[in-house]
């Protein structure tokens, strides 16, 4: 059975703690994971932007980076998703498209794979901390991710959750959206951490560090002393103090 | 830039979209109704129990009749001629401007009464009617406050939503000559009473269509105040402007539709008017028009048609769901969409109505593509596909921003290679020691401004994970634990289960 771990890339360049912690944690249930080191970015920025040419390009090398393991896991909703856009990046190429499929059939979002695949929702954890928790887009509503991460927050131990106001709404980021429309996505992602502040949570997660980086930012722009952390790495730390 | 967007040519969303960010009012009242909007969906959506059922009902319905829209425009056509009704195609905005202008001045109109009609807002039917002497007046209450304005729709459904109750009332008391109470009862009270005088005026009756029923050739009305059917009653003459995809098949199937959209739109079990008409004026009728002209219009409809990506784009029903549901929606309101439909399906349909690429603007930019609009949408759009459709399309046919596009190709140069990503990477880390301050950047120049005129920056870290990843590998496997049976089993189930095509365990996807 091979694991092949899809860092991302910004897990990879600004957020290596996150892939350790997924990683470290899988590592307790005997799953041992490969890092293909071929593999760069899922493509989305292009992809979204309407350059699907060089979308391709990029997405051709994690095609290629995952061709040979059983399953790929990732610390992100979004970029999980990306590789499900890949059928029809390649409908006009017989080979890359069957490849595309079976990438789209084995690759799973790093809770799916935890609930779904290992049946693990109780990781041992203890996390004395009021949590609240931001379900980015892309994974809850494109994904289909839903109970999972609530599954494993439940569990652990000392935990506290805070339900986020609307928490379903977008945080802003939304790639390039980010930068092309700047003030709109700063209205939106001022209105997602004043929701956070009416929480009074010590601790934000989710599943996708672009979502958190942007809300993150925000925070700290309005020096607001909220912990911003993935899923993975809560459950990680928190099995480290159990 | 389409429509009648009451901005100047030339300015972009963006543009458009800081001006609206800095009016509080505008956000504060488009805020306030559409989360109300969208909390009253979720209720009504819940009480109702099967909404998913019906929502896919829905989306076959609207699928199957698109799919045959011409059988059932021929069907439904022949059933209204059956019925006595003038009906007539226009394949441009141009086309059915004329054609309603033609009926006006056959019939001498001074005056056109009319009911909330989206199409004709698309067409600019009100100047063009204005322009030949005609005065069309808005019955609903929200486009009479608009029509006062002097302003366009700015959503689908509550035309003026950006505007809260005292500014109403200043735009009212100027039409009165005399000063009205903010209060919503003094208000309607107002318009009410001048619009009986109008109703009773009026030469011609016109009217937009929320479904045209193929089966017997007649059309419906969703309302909530009453005017509408006025408006089709008192009048000798009724026109009709509907957009060519507005058919359904049968009576049936009103059905599903009477209950997808008022709880789409408002969170209504019922809409509080619905008019079924099916010709003019019978002799045992007590009322109704003595002339009836239904004008189905084209004007780019039709370039959806047989276009695997944007054909579903005519199964909407107009709710307004997305807008409601739309984050950059309740933080710009509709104007700074620039055309005549906002929200996200003003973003998808304002562009896709147009042939030439050239012209169609940033609208599509607007989007952080979340989803919302299509997990709101009673037929299951996929809005936020369209989106990256129409930015492709623009894209290929060499319409893209120069910048961004050379972005790209190093975007891809670099992703490519992981080699070149990792180079790109230690000089990056290079770069931002002039920048970074305790793993974080502030500067507003550059690409950054925009980002961190909300933001802060994180810095890259000393090591990425690839730099990392040796001496970690090392020493995981070194402590790695046995891996249970069960889970073992598990997962060589799953890897059986695909290559049989069986389910693969993802859960919920």
């Amino acid at each position: 059975m091979k694991v092949s771990l899809f860092v991302t890339c910004l897990s990879d360049a600004i957020y290596p703690r996150v892939s350790e912690a997924m990683v470290r944690l899988l590592a307790r249930y005997g799953v041992e994971v490969s890092f293909p080191k071929v593999q760069t970015c899922c493509g989305q920025p292009a992809f979204n932007s309407g350059y699907w040419d060089d979308a391709r390009t990029t997405a051709k090398t994690i095609i290629e980076a995952f061709d040979d393991c059983d399953f790929v896991i990732a610390p992100s909703g979004s970029c999980t998703y990306m590789i499900h856009h890949y059928p029809k990046l390649f409908e006009d190429d017989k080979v890359l498209h069957e490849k595309a499929i079976k990438l789209q059939n084995k690759s799973y979002e790093f809770t799916q794979f935890l609930i779904h695949v290992l049946g693990v929702s109780d990781v041992g954890a203890t996390f004395p901390h009021k949590v609240t928790y931001h379900p980015s887009c892309h994974g809850s509503r494109l994904l289909g991710i839903q109970d999972e991460p609530h599954a494993l927050m439940s569990k652990v131990k000392g935990l506290e959750f805070v339900p986020l106001p609307f928490a379903e709404d977008c945080c802003g980021f939304g790639g390039t959206f980010a930068i092309k429309m700047s003030e709109i996505s700063g209205a939106m992602v001022s209105e997602k951490v004043d929701h956070v502040k009416e929480t009074e949570a010590e601790v934000l997660v989710g599943l996708d560090m672009a979502c958190l980086m942007n809300i993150a930012g925000n925070l700290r722009y309005r020096n607001e002393p909220v912990r911003v952390m993935h899923l993975a790495e809560l459950l990680y730390e928190g099995v480290k103090q159990a | 830039m389409s429509g009648a967007s009451g901005h100047s040519k030339g300015s972009s969303v963006k543009d458009r979209a800081d001006l609206a960010l800095n009016n509080e009012f505008l956000r504060k009242a488009v805020k306030y109704t559409t989360e109300k909007l969208k909390g009253g969906k979720l209720k009504a959506m819940e009480e109702h129990g099967n909404w998913e059922e019906w929502r896919e009902r829905g989306k076959q319905i609207r699928l199957h009749t698109i799919a045959h829209l011409d059988y059932y425009l021929n069907l439904f056509v022949d059933n209204a001629r059956a019925n006595g009704v003038h009906v007539h195609f226009a394949n441009t905005a141009e086309e059915a401007v004329h054609i309603s202008l033609s009926i006006a001045e056959r019939k001498n109109a001074k005056s056109v009464v009319k009911s909330k009609s989206m199409v004709t807002e698309e067409l600019h039917l009100n100047h063009a009617l204005e322009s030949i002497g005609v005065e069309p007046v808005e019955t609903d209450l929200g486009e009479y406050i608009i029509q006062l304005a002097g302003e366009t729709p700015s959503h689908i459904i509550i035309p003026a939503i950006h505007k809260n109750r005292y500014q109403i009332a200043d735009l009212l008391s100027a039409d009165a000559g005399e000063t009205l109470e903010p209060d919503t009862k003094v208000l309607a009270g107002y318009v009410r009473k001048k619009l009986r005088e109008k109703f009773l005026e009026a030469d011609i009756g016109m009217t937009g269509c929320n479904f045209a029923i193929a089966e017997t050739g007649s059309m419906v009305l969703f309302e909530n105040e009453g005017n509408a059917r006025m408006v089709t009653t008192v009048p000798e003459t009724q026109i009709t402007l509907m957009g060519m995809e507005r058919i359904i098949p049968s009576w049936a199937d009103l059905e599903v539709m009477a209950t997808l959209l008022p709880r789409s739109a408002t969170g209504q079990k019922l809409t509080v008017y619905m008019s079924g008409i099916t010709g003019p004026r019978r002799s045992e009728d007590a009322d109704g028009p003595e002339e009836m002209h239904i004008i189905i219009v084209d004007n780019g409809r039709s370039l959806q048609l047989g276009d695997p990506e944007f054909q579903e784009l005519l199964n909407c029903i107009r709710c307004g769901a997305c807008l409601n549901a739309c984050p950059v929606y309740r933080h710009i309101g509709g104007h700074a969409y620039g055309g005549t439909y906002s929200g996200p399906i003003g973003a998808v349909l304002t562009p896709s109505l147009q042939k030439n690429i050239a012209e169609w603007d940033d609208i599509a930019n607007a989007s952080s593509l979340c989803g919302a609009c299509y997990e709101a949408c009673p037929v299951k759009i996929p809005l936020h596909e369209m989106l990256v459709y129409l930015r492709r399309r623009k894209v290929e046919a060499g319409h893209g921003n120069k910048l961004e596009s050379a972005g790209m190709i190093g975007f891809s140069k670099i992703m490519s290679n992981s080699a070149r990503f990792k180079a790109i990477l230690k000089l990056g880390k290079m770069g931002q020691k002039l920048v970074a301050r305790n793993g974080e950047i502030r500067l507003k120049v550059g690409p950054l401004k925009g980002w961190n005129s909300h933001r802060v920056t994180p810095s890259l870290p000393k090591k990425s994970f690839r730099d990392q990843w040796g001496t970690m590998e090392a020493e995981i496997r070194n402590g790695l634990q046995e891996m249970a049976p069960d889970m073992k089993n598990r997962m060589e189930q799953i890897v059986k289960n695909r290559e049989k095509g069986g389910g693969n365990g993802h859960g919920h996807s």
